[in-house]
């Protein structure tokens, strides 16, 4: 193996630490004391004076050998302090950043007064999925990259945490156990059928119910969540807080229909033609996962990423012997990919007992897709970094099974078309890895289902759904968000794009 | 829109290990066509999703027929439930249906488990005004069902069984060639059985440029198209069954891919069933000893 394989930890970050609970309050209490003797009046140079307040995780070395969420969330007198170091600035830019428009200064002055109720009212005027984005949300490049603090400080990592103040009060109110269901307008006597459970359908149905509409949302799997249930594995989002989220729905008058496969079991011009629904949202998502097209990757052992997490989450499969679902054992375990799925994918094989984990990744650690916090909490379990490497070939025995991973080395030349330096290979660098195991993650090709079976839908050459700025699509009464319209993107964008399409909905629904 | 839950309304044991079902799923039935499958789990939460083409759909009853052989963790567990029990999870229709067209002569070559999807393309093969030759295959006559059926539409039906103890002692790919050798060649020939028999079938066609499909059955999770673990290789090119099949063109198959895929998970799978029977066992004893 060459020696530019580095397994070093990377440098520690500001926002990482790995300390405990009890640590990390013993930190708090001081600044905590220091804001009641001030009653929380405090000057913008004091406020920028208070030190980030870290957020606690499970040890690294525990929590690789179990399923439970690695990421604690704060306390609420480390919530307080921290909503305390916001500026409260007129501008506001964090809201610019944030696909929905959270009211986010506003949620953290409430918490900065201890006023959690009100905090998660504010949230919920626009997310019903706060819980959710709290965890799973990229904050460092969306509201958290344009915070003042961060930038008077000269470091977005010294932002103001948004994220885990988002999940704080959405804990909060949880723990509370009372989760109030948004109010609905009465009944219009219209219909919405919402095609996919995943993070975009789930605003859709809300919103469209919120505005007085009849609401069907239709779900090819057994359970409601899409991406939240079946890919997101539990160490990261606690399927307890998505099933509480739909459990939401539920309670708002939705109706939730699993086992039913738009297209297959009902084509959807039939929902508008014969079933009378009046709008119909397509969020069915990224579908199709993309292969290596290398030699050997039908070998067993070899699986998508997609494959792999659905058997571990979905199916249960980390719960042996109660399970039917089988899945690969493996002690070594090669991932190929570098974003927050091949993170997910090759955690979860850690937890699988797995004792080696290699991701391999053709650019370098700064091209990476994955969130820095997922890269981080990899590492720290011990996932080891191929970087800059490619797999080649996949090679196998008699049986037909895994056996090693035959990789190449490559350097970084010029930047491509999306600005990232483009990976170029050196020749006669191959080098063999022994693996019992292959999980591919290199992104998904929109499913084709929905374009074989409904004419006149227009879609680009990715097989992605052409949509306006609304979510319109070229059907009359059919809008579409989330994944199939962006490709593989985020949870929070595809709730932005419903939150617009739903919007686009209501006013059509109106008129 | 109200889905039903999936009640069994019917059970018969067809074979020694091959057991038949009706049930419950109008919205299933009303949309399905020769060639597709459900997808059905037996357990909400722990379950395992298997695939299983639909033999049959009856639209009044509003319910769907399946077909299945005893072979793994899940079909055991399924020929345990009775009329009344429901099932925890149906999906379907899923897959392309088959292209029905006149075309003259088609030779219909089913095997073991096989014979059940054969049975719906077969009808309907004649239903489009073909003459419809059936060759129905299995290891002896205990294991063989559903003759009776295919003699009520077909032309003609062909019996081979393994030891002669019903019609023919051959193979199927015996009678298929004679077939083939005739003056008058089959426009098409479709074949569905163990991925072996797919196999020689194909095979024994071949050299006499007859088109054959065959209908593949892989290992599946979500069945639409998102896992990509019943993946296979069709002329050179990777397909999904669950989405671009269950129908392949069967010369351009890559049966050996295919079978040594389909032992991905044999080991495990054979350990579950040793832990279920020492459970068994256990509860077994339990019970003994609360009786005495």
């Amino acid at each position: 193996m060459p020696a530019a394989c580095s397994n070093r930890p990377p440098c520690w970050r500001k926002r990482m630490s790995e300390n405990n609970i009890e640590a990390l309050q013993k930190l708090a209490k001081p600044h905590y004391e220091e804001l009641k003797k001030l009653d929380f009046q405090l000057k913008p140079a004091q406020r920028a004076k208070i030190p980030l307040q870290d957020m606690p995780v499970q040890e690294a070395r525990l929590r690789c050998k179990n399923t439970n969420e690695v990421a604690l969330g704060y306390t609420p007198m480390q919530a307080v302090v921290e909503a305390n170091r916001c500026l409260q600035c007129k501008s506001q830019p964090c809201v610019e950043g944030c696909p929905v428009r959270l009211p986010i200064r506003d949620f953290i002055k409430s918490i900065a007064i201890g006023d959690f109720a009100e905090a998660i009212r504010l949230i919920k005027v626009d997310s019903l999925l706060p819980a959710v984005c709290g965890r799973v949300c990229p904050q460092e490049t969306q509201c958290q990259v344009k915070c003042t603090l961060g930038k008077m400080l000269k470091d977005p990592e010294q932002a103001v945490s948004i994220g885990r103040l988002e999940r704080f009060v959405a804990d909060w109110e949880r723990s509370q156990g009372k989760i109030e269901p948004p109010l609905c307008r009465p009944d219009s006597g219209k219909r919405v059928a919402v095609i996919g459970s995943g993070p975009a359908g789930i605003t859709v149905a809300a919103d469209c119910r919120r505005a007085g509409h009849a609401v069907t949302v239709f779900e090819a799997f057994h359970k409601f969540g899409g991406v939240m249930m079946y890919g997101i594995p539990e160490f990261r989002l606690p399927k307890a807080i998505v099933e509480a989220e739909v459990e939401l729905l539920q309670r708002m008058g939705v109706q939730l229909l699993p086992n039913f496969l738009v297209g297959r079991t009902r084509k959807l011009q039939d929902l508008l033609d014969k079933d009378g629904f009046d709008a119909v949202f397509i969020g069915i998502g990224a579908g199709l996962p993309n292969f290596m097209g290398i030699e050997g990757e039908h070998l067993i052992g070899v699986s998508s990423a997609n494959e792999y997490l659905t058997r571990a989450n979905l199916m249960r499969a980390y719960e042996r012997g109660k399970a039917a679902t089988p899945i690969i054992e493996a002690k070594r375990v090669a991932v190929l990919g570098g974003g927050n799925v091949a993170m997910d994918a090759a955690r979860t094989a850690l937890r699988l007992g797995a004792e080696e984990v290699y991701l391999v990744y053709r650019r370098s650690a700064k091209e990476m897709p994955a969130r820095a916090e997922e890269i981080h909490h990899a590492r720290a379990e011990g996932v080891q970094f191929h970087l800059l490497r490619n797999a080649k070939r996949v090679l196998g025995n008699a049986e037909g099974r895994v056996t090693a991973l035959e990789c190449l080395c490559y350097e970084l030349g010029e930047p491509d078309a999306s600005g990232r330096r483009s990976p170029v290979a050196i020749p006669g660098s191959e080098y063999v890895l022994p693996v019992d195991a292959v999980i591919v993650a290199i992104g998904n090709s929109s499913n084709p289902l929905i374009r074989q079976t409904t004419e006149g839908l227009e879609f680009n050459k990715w097989g992605n759904l052409v949509c306006d700025e609304d979510g319109r699509t070229s059907l009359p009464k059919v809008f579409a968000g989330g994944d199939i319209v962006l490709g593989a993107a985020t949870v929070i964008l595809a709730m932005g794009q419903g939150r617009k399409a739903a919007a686009a909905i209501n006013k059509m629904l109106a008129e | 829109m109200i889905i039903e839950p999936y009640t069994i309304l019917y059970k018969e044991q067809l074979s020694a290990h091959v057991y038949l079902m009706r049930v419950k799923a109008p919205h299933i039935a009303r949309e399905r066509q020769p060639g597709q499958f459900i997808l059905l789990s037996i357990d909400h939460d722990y379950g395992e999703r298997i695939p299983l083409t639909i033999a049959d759909a009856n639209l009044e009853e509003g319910s769907i027929t399946i077909i299945f052989q005893t072979v793994g963790y899940t079909t055991k567990q399924l020929a345990t439930l009775e009329v009344g029990d429901e099932l925890a999870v149906l999906l379907g229709p899923l897959g392309q249906p088959t292209k029905i067209e006149k075309l003259g002569r088609v030779v219909c070559v089913g095997g073991g488990v096989g014979i059940a999807p054969l049975h719906p393309i077969a009808k309907s093969m004649k239903a489009a005004g073909n003459q419809v030759i059936c060759v129905l295959g299995a290891r002896n006559k205990e294991l063989l069902f559903m003759e009776d059926n295919f003699a009520a539409f077909a032309d003609e039906v062909i019996v081979c069984t393994d030891d002669g103890s019903a019609g023919r002692k051959d193979l199927v790919t015996a009678p298929l060639k004679e077939l083939c050798q005739m003056d008058e060649k089959p426009q098409l020939v479709v074949a569905i059985g163990p991925p072996i028999m797919m196999k020689f079938c194909v095979e024994t066609v071949r050299p006499y440029n007859v088109p054959v499909v065959v209908s593949l059955n892989t290992i599946m999770v979500d069945g639409t198209g998102m896992c990509g673990g019943c993946r296979v290789t069709v002329g050179g090119e990777t397909k999904f069954v669950c989405v671009d099949g269950p129908e392949f063109d069967g010369l351009k198959v890559d049966f050996d891919g295919l079978i040594q895929r389909l032992q991905a998970y044999r080991s495990q799978e054979r350990r579950q069933e040793e832990q279920h029977a020492c459970r068994m066992q256990q509860q077994a004893a339990v019970l003994e000893k609360k009786n005495v």
